[in-house]
């Protein structure tokens, strides 16, 4: 057998194992995907919406947790989006040479791969122990410190692609250092730093352990965030647990409904990024 | 304002820089420059990569300001006002000496938006008086009727030459006295650069111009005076019909006549 043809065949061979894993891994997704929604899909009624959490053998839906995650999840990232886009600002504006910028990137990444379980244990400690009971404000301060190394490292990222010669460009007119990260550096990485912000949300939207320990449950209705609320995680763990058949299949039509917004989100997240691409 | 373009005596002193070094941390990219730079004039800077010809031209606009570990000694005067003092305001001293890169680098925003821009930073005027100021500077730029009809699009939709021009009218809307030109064409194609070059002639009427090019031929067609650099050092500075016919260093001559470089 010639060079050509053993080179042929390995190409042959390689591209055939790259290609069985990928198919792996995708099949792994989608029977996910597909056990979700077949176990799922069947408790999808309008009453999950409208109706809360029920006692074992009642009738309910999911209303509570759904709005109570809604509320987590805004606030979470009310908290930590704008800290994380400031602190990323900071590391690829200001301080970009300075020693502070890489002892803030060394502990932002491992705040990244933190277990999320050691942030609730780390709020319960500030704020639940010393409030003297869970709260919803606590589990908000939980995902929103959750967000800020996400977004912090994205936005460093994408503001580090933006080419110094349009910084350049701008200070030759005689901008402002803020004018041109407003105007110049933002605009040109938009759509990166909005992906990173849509990314954390997809992430905490899903997050159990460190509403544990912070935001804890709620049965009933309440918009109260000085008290307990209620979360599709923790609603979908409490009823996955339990031995009874209704509170399983809500468990599951919530984990799909997780699921199907984190999926939403990502798709949009996508999207936003390539019309920005196209934009340039 | 009167000129007598083509000869490079005559005119007022513009710029005047002495005993200027430079250093990239502690190696020294410019070694005691002084010379002159006259008004409504187009000075070129020749010379091999590495020579420090685009260093010179940062330090006028104190463009290596943004980062650290470089500095200048020695003196630029700027109508007689040293411009390296530290007392000098950097934006101020940026809105009056206006730089064009190598490449094209418009704002990731509208053709109109891109000029517009500028003229905001320093000016309030009414949305009539503005769109008059941009396109004005379209106009100084020769782009306007190429864009007149699509002030909306983005100004990175326009080609490269367009995109060259877009940025030289960006520079001229905020009405600077200076303008420096960092090899303005090397990215760009011989019809956009012959653009440029008639563009550079007509510029020169209205402001004082510093061109860096590797292309002798182009400091021969559009400069005045021509200064040759070589490691950091100024060998020669001269009219530009002197310096291209009659060198007077040798490594002028083998630069000019393709023997290094």
């Amino acid at each position: 057998m010639d060079r050509y043809t053993m080179r042929r065949r390995r190409d042959t061979i390689a591209t055939g194992i790259a290609s069985a894993l990928a198919a792996v891994g995708l099949g792994m997704l989608v029977l996910i995907l597909w056990v979700l929604v077949a176990k799922g899909a069947g408790g999808l009624k309008l009453s999950v919406f409208t109706q809360m959490t029920p006692p074992p053998g009642g009738s309910g839906g999911l209303l509570n947790p759904i709005v109570g995650s809604l509320i987590l999840t805004v606030l979470g990232v009310a908290f930590g989006a704008p800290l994380g886009i400031l602190a990323g600002t900071y590391m690829a504006e200001y301080g970009r040479f300075s020693k502070l910028t890489s002892v803030v990137r060394f502990i932002n990444d491992i705040l990244l791969s933190a277990p999320s379980i050691v942030i609730g244990l780390f709020v319960y400690e500030v704020m639940v122990a010393r409030m003297g009971h869970f709260s919803g404000w606590a589990g908000a301060v939980a995902l929103g410190i959750i967000v800020v190394p996400v977004v912090l490292r994205t936005t460093e990222d994408m503001l580090s692609l933006v080419p110094d010669q349009l910084r350049e460009a701008a200070a030759a007119l005689g901008m402002p250092k803020w004018v041109i990260i407003r105007h110049v550096s933002y605009r040109a990485a938009r759509a990166g730093i909005v992906t990173g912000v849509l990314l954390a949300i997809a992430r905490i939207s899903g997050e159990t352990a460190p509403l544990l320990f912070t935001a804890l449950n709620n049965q009933f209705w309440s918009l109260n965030l000085n008290a307990p609320l209620a979360s599709l995680p923790i609603v979908i763990f409490q009823f996955a647990l339990s031995p009874y058949a209704d509170w399983q299949q809500l468990a599951w039509t919530g984990a799909l409904l997780i699921t199907a917004a984190v999926l939403i989100f990502n798709i949009v997240a996508r999207f936003l990024a390539s019309l920005g691409s196209q934009a340039k | 304002m009167s000129e007598m373009s083509g000869q490079s005596d005559g005119g007022a002193e513009k710029i005047a820089i002495k005993s200027l070094k430079f250093f990239y941390g502690n190696s020294m990219a410019l070694n005691d420059i002084t010379l002159s730079m006259l008004a409504n004039r187009v000075t070129a800077f020749i010379g091999p990569s590495g020579c420090g010809k685009s260093t010179l031209l940062r330090v006028l606009n104190r463009m290596y300001n943004l980062y650290p570990n470089q500095r200048a000694e020695g003196e630029v005067l700027l109508d007689g006002e040293n411009i390296l003092d530290a007392s000098q305001d950097l934006n101020l001293l940026r809105a009056r000496v206006g730089m064009v890169f190598q490449k094209p680098t418009p704002f990731p925003l509208t053709i109109y938006e891109n000029i517009a821009f500028g003229i905001r930073l320093y000016e309030k005027l009414a949305k009539a008086e503005l769109e008059q100021r941009v396109e004005q500077a379209l106009r100084g730029a020769a782009l306007w009727d190429e864009v007149k009809d699509k002030l909306s699009a983005s100004g990175l939709s326009l080609s490269g030459g367009q995109q060259q021009r877009l940025c030289i009218a960006r520079t001229v809307a905020v009405r600077p006295e200076v303008i420096l030109l960092d090899e303005p064409c090397s990215a760009l194609d011989p019809i956009s650069t012959a653009k440029i070059e008639e563009l550079i002639d007509e510029l020169k009427t209205r402001y004082t111009i510093a061109i860096v090019t590797h292309n002798m031929q182009q400091a021969a067609r559009v400069s005045d005076s021509t200064a040759f650099m070589y490691l950091g050092e100024l060998i020669e500075y001269s009219a530009t019909s002197d310096l291209f016919t009659n060198p007077g260093d040798k490594r002028t001559q083998d630069y000019i006549t393709g023997r290094f470089g």
